[in-house]
């Protein structure tokens, strides 16, 4: 690509008194792409968010949006815009004057402003509403309008601190969709930051996972959830069932651990293979196992387990299973067909997954 | 409500009624049938409404009358404009120990009574006073000058005495505006006197407002502090009442002058509520 991306961070680095809330992160934005920052609460991803609006300032490292260093850059000279956790839209004034708040900052005549208030509002699909005041609206009026206040400056970069986190279950699965064609729509570099996954996986071209200031992966949402880089990855990302235990058998890529309680299993080791011996993790998705009442021909790689409980939920709906002998449980997604249908507790079903489907990752710090 | 209940609430009302009735109905209806009743000879009344004509006729009066209300206005302003940057210091500008700190370094002085605080002026600003002397002692002036007496003294009494009224609400509404109200201004590309003047202060105006109502009732009502620090030519309202019943024993007009200022401090209230586009509701109800 020749443009210069619209957001590059160098080494990005932030420390506060007594520990460093961002590592030297790296990462480059596309022009038009929404990027997802993605981590557990504390891990640094608000600083390092507030760094790009202008609202902290790194220890060390660049950032550059457009190719332009903004170290040295205030937040209201930035060619960034901010959605706030809680929208953060001004209660004493107006939808109009808020919307309008940016420009008339910028000194825009006040008749312009007027025609580019109207046009943005009805691109975000409010239109005629600027005289309403903000208690009037309703949750997903107010994204709508805190958006339209921002993309009204048309800012290079629009950021967003988990605004969907105040939202009900309902309503958020619907803003998902929304912000993803709004996005679409304005065709501007997002960036958004969330501790849930889901909003993540469903919007993102591409996704950082972040954990103790520091970038564990960069990728798409299909990279991260198949290919996951380490541990923290597989086990954020997604649900998955973890296993731990010591490594007995190693094949080239393939790793055969034995569980604390005393169950032999195998997976796919992703980078460093782990050493005979060695303590190791194994994840499996809950959809990677297939079950069966019956016990499969080539049984030595199914294993027998009985239903602790049903977790019915339409199509989503989960089964735990219970090894007798190691007594470690197993989270599987129940295929609402056939004969699994009945399922109960107290039923012995047999599970098996490809090996080539799990993933082994030697245990940290051990 | 059952009856048992009706009882209870009666019964919790009763303090608030009874403070209400004998030291606020009772002795302003008392104030007014005195106000009204003009003596025309020894033991004998009649009732009119001469009290308020002798105000009105006596230009000493009614001029003192005027500059105890712009003095008030003034030091109402005066109080605004050093509390809001204390207050907004306070509220917004810091936090944990240091703003509860702070916070009691506002409230100490009010542990001694304000006739001692008034004191306290008087030992800075006298002629003998610590002002004076280090003015001396550092050469700006050639002898002792007398700083007390006058109403730049009245001013600084005023103010001292009545700030914390002004920042405990300004403290209060300001703590409730959320920093990122303020970071989305500077977001959005606003300027620090933009903020301040779109965001900041619309949102603390209702405490500004109810803070006002204090200061200047305060002021308006004080008397030891334009008495001691302005001396004999204070030319306070309050004063004037204090001679007309306790020097010259004339009751009737004392009552009438009490009469006024009520109706001069609920009228500059009122007018200062519709200026400010306020309620009473709003501002004192929070």
């Amino acid at each position: 690509m020749t443009t210069p991306a619209d957001l590059v961070c160098k080494d990005l680095t932030k420390d506060f008194d007594n520990f460093r809330a961002v590592d030297q992160v790296s990462f480059e934005v596309p022009q038009g792409s929404f990027f997802s920052i993605l981590g557990p609460s504390g891990c640094g991803k608000t600083t390092l968010l507030r760094m790009i609006a202008g609202f902290q300032f790194p220890t060390s490292g660049d950032l550059l949006i457009k190719g332009k260093s903004m170290i040295d850059v205030g937040p209201s000279k930035r060619p960034v815009s901010m959605v706030f956790q809680h929208l953060a839209l001004f209660p004493m004034m107006n939808i109009g004057k808020n919307v309008g708040f940016g420009l008339r900052q910028r000194g825009v005549p006040a008749a312009e402003i007027k025609t580019r208030v109207g046009r943005v509002l009805e691109r975000v699909g409010l239109p005629g509403i600027e005289d309403r005041q903000v208690d009037q609206l309703s949750g997903g009026q107010k994204q709508r309008v805190a958006i339209a206040r921002c993309m009204v400056l048309e800012p290079d970069v629009l950021l967003l601190d988990e605004p969907l986190g105040a939202l009900d279950l309902k309503l958020r699965e619907h803003m998902k969709i929304e912000l993803k064609s709004l996005q679409a729509e304005f065709n501007t570099t997002f960036v958004y930051i969330t501790h849930d996954q889901s909003e993540a996986l469903v919007m993102s071209d591409n996704i950082a996972v972040m954990n103790k200031g520091r970038f564990d992966q960069i990728g798409t949402a299909k990279e991260l959830y198949y290919e996951p880089a380490n541990a923290f990855v597989a086990g954020f990302v997604g649900d998955a069932n973890k296993f731990s235990g010591k490594v007995t058998g190693i094949d080239g890529q393939h790793v055969t651990i034995t569980t604390n309680g005393g169950a032999t299993l195998s997976a796919h080791a992703m980078n460093s293979a782990p050493t005979i011996g060695a303590d190791a993790q194994i994840f499996v998705r809950p959809e990677a196992i297939a079950l069966s009442k019956v016990a499969p021909p080539d049984s030595e790689k199914a294993s027998a387990h009985i239903v602790d409980s049903v977790l019915f939920n339409g199509a989503n709906s989960m089964v735990l299973l219970r090894d007798p002998q190691s007594g470690e449980t197993l989270q599987v997604t129940l295929p609402q067909s056939g004969d699994l249908l009945g399922l109960g507790k107290g039923d012995t079903v047999f599970a098996r997954w490809d090996p080539a489907q799990a993933r082994c990752f030697a245990t940290e710090g051990a | 409500m059952t009856d048992r209940s009706k009882l209870g609430f009666y019964l919790l009302l009763m303090p608030l009624m009874l403070w209400l009735i004998t030291l606020i109905i009772l002795p302003h209806i008392g104030l007014f049938m005195v106000s009204i009743s003009e003596k025309i000879g020894v033991r004998e009344y009649e009732t009119g409404l001469g009290n308020y004509a002798v105000f009105f006729n006596e230009p000493l009066y009614w001029r003192t009358f005027a500059r105890t209300a712009f003095m008030s206005i003034f030091t109402t302003i005066l109080t605004l404009v050093l509390g809001f940057p204390v207050a907004y210091y306070i509220a917004k500008l810091t936090r944990g120990r240091t703003k509860t700190t702070l916070f009691l370094m506002c409230l100490i002085p009010f542990w001694v009574s304000e006739l001692v605080r008034t004191f306290g002026w008087m030992i800075l600003l006298r002629e003998t006073g610590v002002l004076s002397n280090f003015l001396q002692y550092t050469g700006v002036i050639g002898g002792p000058v007398e700083f007390l007496y006058n109403d730049g003294a009245i001013m600084v009494g005023l103010v001292y005495t009545s700030i914390l009224f002004m920042i405990v609400p300004l403290v209060t509404t300001l703590d409730s505006l959320d920093d990122s109200l303020i970071e989305a201004g500077y977001d959005l590309g606003g300027s620090g006197y933009s903020i301040m003047r779109e965001i900041v202060i619309p949102h603390a105006t209702p405490g500004i407002v109810s803070g006002c109502i204090v200061v200047f009732m305060l002021s308006l009502g004080n008397y030891l502090t334009p008495i001691l620090l302005g001396g004999k030519d204070s030319l306070w309202f309050t004063g004037l009442i204090y001679t007309q019943f306790i020097t010259r024993f004339n009751w009737e007009l004392g009552s009438a002058f009490g009469f006024l200022l009520l109706a001069l401090s609920s009228t500059i209230v009122f007018l200062g509520l519709k200026l400010s586009r306020q309620s009473l509701t709003e501002t004192m109800g929070r």
